[in-house]
């Protein structure tokens, strides 16, 4: 299995979002609103990091 | 200090089994403390999740932490021994690298690592459910 690095970010995002959502929130609603909220911030946060290292490589 | 919802959920069980066994069998099994508190919903996205993560981990050629010879490695080792029973099968059968050989494996490494970080959470979580520190 060889994914490329952003598959590979948003297999991490999807599994780490999903375990946060369920224990960090107590209702399903909000769970998935947690969830939700972490997966954004995680693929985010991601695509700003790398576009800033892309204007300090260059 | 005990809150008012955790008094209340020891005075409705008392005595119902091994408290620690949630935690227990959640770090054994990912999901498995949700499943004994027949939450099955929430154990079957956990389970699914952390088992995809560390089988996604092996098919990259990810590293199973063995040793710690370097505090890296010891922080490796830790996480790794998050999985419970998928860390000692992984051992047992040989699954995983000894050495990262290709990209893709530092990424397989990081998510074996990480799925074990998130299985102690999972089955932390299973715990307070049982003690009744988290309400539902």
């Amino acid at each position: 299995m060889h994914p490329s690095h952003f598959t590979a970010v948003l297999l991490f995002a999807l599994f780490a979002s999903t375990v946060f959502g369920i224990t960090q929130r107590d209702t399903p609603r909000r769970m998935i609103r947690y969830g939700a909220y972490c997966f954004t911030l995680f693929v985010g946060s991601a695509i700003v990091l790398s576009w800033i290292m892309f204007f300090i490589a260059r | 200090m005990a809150t008012s919802a955790t008094k209340i959920a020891a005075t409705k069980n008392p005595d119902q089994g091994f408290v620690y066994l949630p935690l227990i069998a959640g770090w054994l099994f990912p999901g498995a403390g949700h499943f004994l508190l027949r939450k099955w919903g929430r154990g079957a996205l956990l389970s699914i999740s952390i088992v995809s993560m560390f089988v996604m981990g092996i098919a990259m050629k990810g590293r199973i932490y063995t040793g710690a010879q370097d505090i890296l490695d010891l922080l490796g080792l830790v996480g790794d021994l998050g999985n419970g029973l998928l860390f000692f099968a992984s051992r047992i059968f040989g699954f995983g690298a000894d050495q990262v050989m290709v990209t893709t494996a530092e990424y397989g490494s990081k998510f074996i690592v990480v799925a074990g970080l998130l299985n102690v959470i999972a089955a932390v979580d299973a715990h307070n459910l049982r003690t009744g520190r988290k309400s539902e």
